[in-house]
């Protein structure tokens, strides 16, 4: 085994024994999952949702879409969002505006300016 | 004025990268902009060219030299350089132009406040 | 035969990419060939890779009488353009080979429906030729041409789908950033020459002195590099390009920006590291690019929509582990104790996470390019349920999604860690920064499995089918490889990663032509 372990600077990782103990949890999980409700049946009305007697609705209609994921996060973050946005225009004059900023400030603290 | 004589070259070299970098960054029209990067490769390929002459040395070319040239001759190496860089040049040129075709037949306009469909 | 392999890992690519017009009516043809192409030149760049690990630094001197040869009698200075072929090198050499052999494969059947396609392969070459040229050679102006090469054919593969005005903007776009970033690599390259009179690598950096045109020359490199890689801020470029170039372009262009990081590195490490002040503060410099390139990076990945776009943003960001983990190691290299402790490992993780990433990056791309080559969308609002249909390019999505937000075991996992154990002992804030990152990773991949392949089965898309072999083949390679990567980091490091973060840290080899003078 010791071929196979990682030193790290303040530790060691070894993913063959990682990989063992997922197998073994794994088993647990399948067995705590074997014991669950015996009742279960599939592809019958008690898998169906229960929307308070109300009709399921097209589930194309329902499906939560790419942009509406993390709308918390970005309506949380919305000023440093509108910054990126500023930053990121699009245009190529910026592009190259960044770059000769960029070097000035580098080339400025590299000779020892700051 | 002696030192500026001298140095004339590379204030010109100053200069046209000065003038370069700015019609990259303030032009609209996308033109313009493929005329700024070819200033900027002017202003490179004159400094190489200018590093590259000696004074009182000779070209280095055997053939026909005056006698006592060949111990004073110049290292051709910036020449060659310059050499390979107008003509990669030229193929950058050539596709810029070629994309700046596509994009006025596609979108209509060169205006690059206008080019940005990709963005964000 | 053994010691002419520098020359042939360029020269057979190369002949590939300047016969491929020759396949002109045949297009079944083009893209075998170029597969064999890319085939034989990575068995060269695994034979070259053993021969530098073996024997040290290989030296190529084009049109001397010997390769070896880097000083004729009676000269003082290398005079011939060289290669230099050191563990870094060779490192690089494999993973360009490997991922344009990759690329030509995917390409097979992702492009198959496109015209010109001989005009594609040769591009596909050529960009090869172009990255294998710049992080073999040893010159300072023969790393400006292989830049442009590199730069030119992969602006025209951007721009490859002429047909789409898009794909020209974002090609006009890479070809002016990287005309202006070579131009002052150009620039700079002049400025080392009009001081020492040389363009020999080696030669400059053991004579470099420590005057302001020697730091300006520096400044300009490292910015134009750290523009042609991808730091922000100057990483407009790579969303534009990665998004509109063909899937399987994808690959290489990758290992092209890349190829600007080792260039980076090659400046930082090798030609100024005599300029013992100013190291340090270089390394610097390379650590806050690297936590502002990986934060901003990866909240704009937060936010898109469109598939391919949100993950040329995680390239972007991932490039800032990079920077941060080989950064760390230039702050400390003139500091033997230190970079004992955590500055060689630092360097390790750096590298290690440069072929990490540009396996699983591709892997992710190709199979986002697989969402547009069954959906012809590549909105993620305009996806779902693509699971069932597609359960290869799922299972080789979630291998990838998992390796790059470093989840264990894969690739990923192993070279996060040691950076963030490595950055630990400079800052701990630089890791605060580094496991945000990678949180938020994670979460931008929920975004795109939970969008693209979760999901009620769309209408639209009952028709769909998995993808054809030769694009499956290409992502099963990879997913594999990220496998074998994160189960074996320990192998993988000892072979191939130490001995480049070796060749980076014992810059004096690199000067004295692995031992030739």
């Amino acid at each position: 085994m010791n071929p196979m372990t990682l030193r790290t600077p303040s530790g060691y990782w070894n993913p063959i024994i990682w990989v063992i103990f997922l197998i073994l949890f794994g088993l647990v999980a399948y067995l705590i999952y074997k014991a669950g409700n015996p009742k279960y049946r599939r592809d019958t009305d008690q898998v169906k949702p229960f929307l308070s007697g109300n009709l399921e609705t097209d589930k194309e209609k329902i499906q939560v879409r790419a942009s509406d994921i993390y709308w918390g996060f970005i309506e949380a973050l919305k000023e440093y969002y509108g910054v990126l946005e500023r930053m990121h225009t699009g245009d190529i004059r910026d592009y190259i505006l960044w770059f000769v900023g960029m070097a000035a400030i580098i080339t400025v603290i590299l000779i020892g300016g700051i | 004025m002696n030192s500026v004589l001298v140095n004339l070259p590379f204030i010109v070299v100053a200069i046209l990268l000065a003038i370069g970098f700015y019609t990259i960054g303030f032009k609209r029209n996308l033109i313009k902009i493929i005329i700024g990067v070819e200033i900027l490769e002017g202003a490179v390929n004159m400094f190489i060219v200018a590093l590259g002459y000696v004074k009182g040395g000779y070209a280095p070319i055997y053939t026909q030299a005056p006698s006592g040239a060949i111990e004073n001759m110049v290292l051709p190496t910036p020449q060659a350089l310059t050499l390979t860089s107008i003509v990669i040049g030229v193929a950058v040129t050539a596709l810029m132009l070629a994309f700046a075709v596509n994009i006025y037949k596609t979108y209509g306009t060169l205006d690059v406040s206008k080019v940005r469909r990709l963005r964000g | 035969m053994m010691e002419h392999l520098p020359a042939l890992i360029i020269a057979i690519p190369l002949l590939g990419a300047f016969a491929a017009p020759l396949f002109k009516r045949h297009h079944k043809a083009v893209s075998i060939w170029a597969i064999l192409i890319t085939g034989i030149t990575l068995i060269v760049s695994l034979l070259l890779t053993r021969e530098v690990l073996v024997k040290g630094i290989l030296v190529y001197v084009f049109g001397a009488k010997s390769p070896t040869l880097v000083l004729p009698s009676g000269y003082k200075v290398p005079i011939r353009i060289m290669f230099e072929v050191d563990a870094l090198g060779a490192f690089m050499a494999i993973s360009a080979t490997l991922m344009s052999f990759v690329g030509a494969l995917y390409s097979y059947s992702h492009v198959a429906h496109e015209s010109g396609l001989e005009k594609y392969y040769s591009l596909l070459l050529l960009l090869e030729v172009g990255i294998l040229g710049m992080v073999l050679t040893g010159d300072l102006f023969n790393l400006f041409v292989f830049m442009e090469i590199a730069g030119i054919s992969g602006a025209a593969l951007v721009g490859f789908r002429s047909y789409r005005g898009e794909a020209s903007e974002a090609g006009i776009k890479y070809l002016i950033i990287s005309a202006v970033a070579s131009l002052m690599v150009l620039f700079s390259v002049a400025l080392l020459y009009g001081e020492y009179g040389n363009l020999n690598l080696a030669y400059i950096a053991k004579n470099i002195k420590f005057g302001v045109v020697d730091l300006i020359a520096f400044g300009l490199l490292f910015t134009s590099f750290a523009m042609k890689c991808g730091a922000v801020p100057m990483h407009y470029w790579v969303p534009d390009a990665y998004t509109e170039i063909p899937a399987g372009g994808n690959p290489p262009l990758l290992v092209a920006t890349y190829a600007n990081l080792y260039a980076l590195f090659r400046v930082s490490f090798t030609l100024f590291t005599n300029i013992v002040i100013n190291i340090s503060r270089a390394g610097w410099i390379m650590v806050i690019l690297g936590v502002l390139t990986m934060f901003i990076g990866v909240t704009m990945a937060l936010v898109q929509k469109d598939v391919k776009r949100l993950m040329s943003y995680h390239a972007i960001s991932q490039t800032g582990y990079m920077l941060l983990g080989v950064g760390v190691g230039l702050t400390v290299l003139h500091d033997p104790s230190k970079l004992m402790e955590f500055g060689r490992d630092a360097i390790a993780g750096g590298l290690f996470h440069v072929i990490n990433h540009i396996i699983y990056k591709s892997l992710l791309l190709m199979t986002a390019g697989a969402l547009f080559y069954v959906t012809g969308t590549r909105n993620l609002d305009n996806m779902g349920g693509l699971a069932r249909k597609m359960p290869i390019t799922t299972i080789s999505f979630m291998i990838g999604a998992a390796a790059i937000s470093g989840l264990p075991p894969f690739n990923g996992f192993a070279s996060k860690l040691i950076i963030y154990e490595t950055s630990y002992m400079l800052n701990p804030i630089l890791t605060v920064f580094a496991m945000v990152t990678s949180i938020l990773t994670l979460a931008s991949f929920v975004k795109v499995f939970a969008s693209a392949f979760l999901g009620p089965p769309l209408k639209k898309y009952e028709n769909v089918k998995e993808v054809p072999k030769p694009m499956l083949i290409a992502m099963i390679i990879l997913a594999a490889l990220c496998v074998i990567f994160g189960l074996f980091p320990k192998i993988i490091l000892d072979k191939l990663i130490y001995p480049a973060a070796d060749a980076l840290i014992n810059y004096l080899q690199y000067h004295s032509w692995g031992g030739l003078a």
